[in-house]
């Protein structure tokens, strides 16, 4: 693999003309959108007070980003490495197969101008955060872009690691991800703050589009400190055949909203949406979601799942929507909820909209606490109570990471998911 | 060198007595059964001596090798040398049956020291091989849609792989075929010693065929009411329990 530490240009001179005006009509409509308020049907259970983000301004990065790069490690020998600090391109490793697009965005709005503006944030932001997608398209600068050209299968992960540095600092990820007929590719993006005491506000915005018959998976990892807050939208398109999965993890930050939206807009199209949070202490963890079946025959299968510690809240709220004509769809949606402590909240709204005929569809949520009789064979084999209780959370959101189906990202989300087991044990010390 | 149970009380958390004073000693090499019918307090009293947090001892003693086990908690008994094979074991989601056994394994080792992976795993297919298990039982969720008898034989897994002092088996039979309970007899018999002691509770005489007991007690109304050799498990297999009518208790 060959390392190249780039100098990182200033590129937004020579951003397309396109690119310029979104910006600009992004930035009225995001003038123009008012912030979300109590009482919105989008923000039910929200805690609206987090959403005061003007403390929060971009910083750019142009100090020392050697400890960084060292702490940016995920994947055993990942196929392409990039590392932003604050937006910033501070390394770009890749050792891409022939063919395969896979580029900062900056560089790509330049090099691939048509292409990325065929795919750039095609989809209306409907899941209540119409505001915050609009100051990311306002405000982005870089991110990842990747095309994978028809029939090519890449093999490996392509990582993406977002650090914030300083305090009060603003960034704007940005991920795209395009793929052709038959094509696959799996991208991994990693969210982490410098240090543990600067409070930052990440605004992520991810796309992707499967193209007929292709592969896209796609794992975020949100581990920013718990000073930090994130926004991330996530919206996702599959193509006929097309089979996507997007993973959320959350850890870190001490608050996150996440909307995730997929369009099956192609005959025998799949998408799995998978989530695993841990929150402990105060955090909030937002998320909302919504599976589109707009053409007939596509299946979609969301699993969420909550370990909530301590004085910590979650909410879900999610939706399955049939287009009318979308018959014979397959749709499931579950959140299910382990409450690890008598103080922690968890609320779930699960929803079901069928506007068709010959629909199997269910949806459900469930929380409970691990019960005595489990917690008495786990002891009764030797283990402490407090280990058996973190060996049962742990199996919780291990069903959901082996959804993944790919071993090293599997144990890359686990290795997170451990240090936040970990910190739970020590009382966030 | 023996388990000591001395006139043992338990009553439920709501007050109801169960165990009305059981007393019985298992030395260390023997196998002892408890028979009776439903309800009669056997599996009570393996949980009690578990340490099953759903029941209070009033009165009597449990002792092991002289050690008080009523002032230890369940996980501390458990490393302490007693196994409790469970009539109805739990289902663990998402922790596979390698790491449950070595997260139970490593419970045991001091602190900072770590079980040789290797090693482990040369040990547990040894022992999967004894009871005819596939090997990709090992990455399977702990007891999740295991059928009744992979659910038994995986409690006598674990139980080899603990290599308890003393090992109380509740109700292992039930669920079980014939060839099945073949299996597990084969995995408790390869662990007879001089240095374990055993108690199975069982409904039917079916299981002593195949694991032979030094004594067989009966247990009725919280108490044991008649204790004899391996014959008195033939005599109630003829006669059934209806006797224990006769025998009010007191």
């Amino acid at each position: 693999m060959s390392a190249v530490i780039e100098p990182t240009p200033d590129l937004s001179a020579t951003f397309p003309a396109w690119f310029n005006e979104r910006q600009k009509a992004a930035r009225e409509l995001y003038e123009s959108t008012p912030t979300p308020k109590r009482g919105d049907e989008e923000w039910r259970f929200a805690n609206i007070k987090q959403l005061d983000f003007s403390a929060y301004a971009p910083s750019g990065f142009d100090g020392d980003a050697t400890d960084m790069i060292a702490r940016s490690v995920g994947v055993e020998a990942p196929l392409a490495k990039l590392v932003f600090i604050n937006d910033t391109l501070v390394l770009s490793e890749s050792n891409v197969p022939t063919g395969l697009i896979c580029l900062p965005l900056a560089e790509a709005l330049v090099s691939h101008s048509e292409l990325v503006e065929k795919h750039f944030m095609q989809q209306e932001t409907r899941l209540g955060s119409a505001k915050f997608s609009a100051l990311h398209a306002a405000s982005v600068i870089n991110g990842l872009f990747v095309f994978v050209p028809d029939k090519l299968e890449v093999e490996g992960t392509i990582e993406v690691h977002h650090w914030i540095s300083g305090e009060n600092t603003l960034v704007f990820p940005h991920t795209l991800i395009v793929t052709g007929r038959h094509s696959k590719v799996r991208v991994v993006d990693m969210f982490r703050s410098a240090n543990d005491s600067d409070s930052g506000l990440a605004i992520a915005f991810n796309d992707l589009s499967a193209g007929p018959g292709s592969k896209l998976d796609y794992v975020a990892i949100q581990a920013l400190n718990e000073k930090s807050r994130m926004v991330q939208i996530n919206e996702t398109s599959a193509d006929r055949d097309a089979s996507t999965t997007g993973f959320i993890l959350n850890t870190g930050s001490t608050w996150a909203r996440n909307e995730s939206l997929t369009r099956l807009e192609g005959p025998g199209s799949r998408s799995d949406m998978l989530s695993v949070s841990i929150p402990y202490q105060d955090q909030e963890y937002d998320q909302r979601t919504f599976q589109h079946h707009v053409s007939e025959g596509a299946y979609s299968d969301l699993l969420y799942k909550n370990s909530l510690y301590d004085e910590s809240k979650t909410v879900f709220s999610g939706l399955i929507f049939v287009d009318e004509g979308a018959h014979h769809t397959d749709a499931y949606q579950t959140c299910r909820n382990l409450l690890m402590s008598d103080t922690c909240e968890a609320n779930s709204m699960p929803g079901l909209e069928i506007n068709a005929d010959q629909v199997k569809c269910s949806h459900g949520s469930t929380s409970s606490q691990i019960s005595d009789e489990e917690i008495f064979y786990l002891r009764a084999r030797g283990i402490d109570p407090v280990r058996a209780r973190q060996l049962i959370a742990r199996g919780f959101s291990v069903e959901v990471v082996e959804r993944l189906n790919d071993e090293a990202v599997e144990s890359l989300v686990l290795q997170f998911i451990d240090e936040k087991f970990a910190k739970i044990a020590t009382g966030g010390a | 060198m023996s388990l000591q149970i001395k006139d043992l009380h338990a009553t439920l958390e709501d007050g109801t007595e169960i165990l009305k004073g059981v007393t019985l000693e298992i030395p260390k090499g023997e196998v002892h059964a408890i028979m009776g019918p439903n309800g009669s307090g056997k599996s009570t009293l393996s949980k009690v001596i578990s340490g099953h947090e759903g029941y209070v001892v009033t009165s009597g003693s449990v002792t092991m090798d002289g050690e008080n086990l009523l002032e230890m908690e369940v996980d501390e008994r458990s490393r302490a040398g007693i196994f409790l094979a469970f009539q109805y074991p739990s289902e663990v989601p998402g922790v596979s049956n390698a790491n449950f056994i070595r997260a139970a394994l490593q419970a045991r080792l001091p602190k900072g020291e770590e079980i040789d992976a290797v090693a482990y795993y040369k040990h547990l297919y040894s022992k999967m091989d004894l009871l005819e298990m596939d090997r990709k039982f090992t990455a399977r969720a702990v007891n999740e849609g295991f059928s009744g008898g992979e659910k038994k034989r995986n409690e006598i897994l674990q139980m080899i792989m603990l290599e308890p002092k003393y090992a109380l088996l509740d109700e292992t039979d039930s669920g079980l075929d014939i060839d099945a309970l073949k299996i597990v007899a084969k995995g408790v018999n390869s662990m007879r010693s001089e240095d374990r002691g055993f108690l199975l509770i069982t409904h039917y005489q079916r299981l002593l065929d195949y694991i032979k007991p030094d004594h067989v007690h009966v247990m009725s109304a919280g108490r044991i009411v008649r204790s004899g050799g391996p014959e008195l498990a033939l005599e109630l297999e003829e006669t059934g329990y209806d006797f224990l009518k006769e025998l009010a208790p007191a």
